[in-house]
């Protein structure tokens, strides 16, 4: 059973939202996608000032088996990137909620995560496998 | 034996299966105005005797004329061993290995390639190899797009005296794929890239800059100031280079300030045959910072459990059987045997070979052009020095004149008129390390005879 932390709000494809008290969202990948991934061995990050639409592809994770886009989960600008990810990428394997965030986004719209899917909610997709 | 090993009752099973009527209905989905009935113009196949004596009466219609074209494809003398190592049983294959890791033997002699071609370029990596130049430039165009997230403009300066071939093709690829191309013009006195070329595009934001050394006319282009020109604005440089003239120039990785980003170019000089044209082999080194978005096939080495030293299949995550539709390119395979041609001729050659071919190869064009430049009528067009090809201006067309040399035994060089309107009559010859002076007399000689023949027809 993957760990599913309360106070996020999850996309379907994988990505969890954290609401940060400035008012920016922090987004990551779910421990459910780090496990099904594999080891990462690459992040490529959007650049800063980028504008995102809700579901755009704003990066990449790498694992030696595979690769998949990472889809804003609400549109806004990104602010910050986790450079660490550059050269330590499985820290989204050890630590994906914490360490491996991916990007920070000012939210276009503030409230836009409510329509996202809640931990419980998340829950029931990520046993479905 | 069937080659294709179904038989009836496996084809009808499988039908039954999936709940088709016939094999063809499965091609339903083709509009009926869009599928050929038959093929009339197809002829049956032939025996391997017919198809012998054949090929054999049209390889004597070609003849074994003296070659003076280059142009993108260079005569170059291959060692015996070279293909008689390619056709061993071992490698014999056109294509890049599948189940990689069984074929340890293919993967070390890609990854000898690929080491001796970063070194030749000065590059931290190379692919194991792409279809040919001409597509070579054109991935390499796409992979700039991708690589220079800087830049938003997917513009690409590419200069007009880049081989023409390798433009359309570029163009063709990438032009449909949202890449917009600026043509750079040439000195007309002396056939380089000036850097006032580019001046119209200073402070503005462009993708890339090809640089082609030597350029189409044989001509050295200025390639540390182009490149510092280019990393200025932002831009990275795709060097479009000849292998052989590598072992006499400056590697690309150290033109400029920080080197070019992405090395291309025919690979065809080293040890493949002309052939009429195909098939060879294109290159591709770069920077290991833009290697994720490098196309093609690349093989590393690694240790397996027990630690033994072995060759993989390495950065796989790019290509089209992970990344599907976003995989770097639809090219996911590599030109086998034609690199393993380049391999073994790179081997034999050696550094010290290579600079002898590549001077050697100098020293006959040069010979060549004081040969034809002696003669009444024909004088060079370009003052600036040059590798082993050079454009002559004729004081007639140029077709008949070659013409009338392959009457003679001569295939006198590449008619420019059609591809350069401006240049006027041009010719574009070559004469590699394999033309004696012999030829070169030989040549001369009938060209002195052909051009007052000319003026008087």
């Amino acid at each position: 059973m993957s760990d599913i932390p309360s106070e996020l709000k999850f996309a379907r494809s994988h990505e969890w939202l954290k609401q940060l008290p400035d008012g920016l969202a922090e987004i990551g990948i779910s421990d459910h996608a780090q496990h099904a991934l594999g080891d990462l061995v690459f992040v490529e990050l959007p650049e800063i000032g980028r504008a995102l639409g809700a579901g755009e592809s704003c990066a990449v994770v790498e694992s030696v088996k595979a690769a998949s886009d990472v889809y804003a989960p609400v549109a806004g600008t990104v602010v910050a990137v986790n450079d660490q990810l550059r050269h330590t990428p499985e820290l989204i394997n050890r630590d994906p909620y914490g360490g491996g965030w991916l990007l920070r986004l000012r939210p276009e719209v503030p409230g836009a995560e409510a329509g996202l899917m809640s931990a419980s909610e998340y829950g029931v997709l990520a046993a479905q496998g | 034996m069937p080659f294709i090993p179904h038989t009836e009752q496996d084809v009808r099973e499988m039908l039954a299966v999936i709940g088709a009527p016939s094999i063809e209905a499965l091609f339903d989905e083709i509009p009926a105005s869009l599928r050929v009935a038959s093929l009339p113009d197809v002829p049956v196949g032939l025996s391997e005797f017919e198809i012998m004596q054949l090929m054999s009466a049209r390889a004597r219609q070609d003849g074994q004329p003296l070659c003076f074209i280059g142009a993108g494809a260079y005569e170059h003398h291959i060692p015996a061993a070279v293909w008689s190592t390619v056709t061993r049983g071992e490698f014999y294959s056109a294509y890049t290995p599948y189940q990689a890791e069984a074929s340890q033997g293919t993967l070390q002699t890609i990854y000898e390639y690929q080491t001796m071609m970063a070194s030749l370029t000065g590059m931290q990596v190379s692919n194991a190899s792409l279809y040919d130049g001409a597509t070579a430039v054109a991935e390499a165009v796409l992979m700039a797009v991708r690589a220079n997230r800087r830049s938003k403009s997917a513009r690409i300066l590419m200069p007009r005296n880049l081989h023409p071939h390798y433009r359309a093709v570029a163009l063709a690829s990438a032009g449909n794929q949202g890449v917009k191309f600026e043509e750079l013009p040439y000195e007309r006195g002396s056939g380089h890239t000036s850097i006032e070329a580019l001046a119209p595009f200073a402070g503005q934001d462009f993708t890339a800059l090809v640089i082609a050394q030597p350029n189409f006319f044989g001509v050295f282009e200025e390639v540390d100031a182009l490149t510092d020109f280019a990393h200025a604005h932002g831009a990275l440089v795709i060097a479009v280079v000849n292998p052989t003239s590598l072992a006499l120039l400056k590697p690309p990785g150290q033109w400029g300030q920080k080197g070019a980003n992405i090395v291309v170019g025919e690979g065809q000089p080293f040890g493949c045959p002309l052939s009429s044209g195909g098939p060879y082999f294109g290159f591709m080194c770069t920077r290991m910072e833009h290697v994720r978005q490098m196309p093609g096939r690349i093989v590393g080495r690694t240790v397996d459990l027990d630690g033994r030293p072995g060759f993989t299949l390495t950065l796989q995550a790019r290509e089209q059987h992970i990344r599907r539709a976003k995989a770097t390119s639809n090219i996911c395979t590599n030109q086998g045997l034609l690199m393993m041609a380049g391999t073994i001729y790179m081997s034999l050659m050696g550094a010290e070979g290579l600079e002898r071919v590549a001077a050697l190869s100098m020293t006959r064009t040069e010979q060549l052009a004081r040969a034809l430049t002696a003669i009444a009528g024909v004088r060079r067009v370009f003052a600036r020095a040059n590798f082993h090809e050079i454009v002559l201006a004729l004081d007639r067309p140029v077709a008949p004149v070659l013409a009338a040399l392959r009457a003679r035994g001569i295939e006198g060089g590449l008619d420019l008129s059609d591809y350069f309107p401006e240049l006027g009559c041009a010719l574009l010859v070559c004469a590699t390390e394999t033309k004696t002076t012999a030829d070169i007399d030989t040549y001369a000689r009938a060209m002195s005879e052909v051009l007052p023949a000319a003026r008087a027809a």
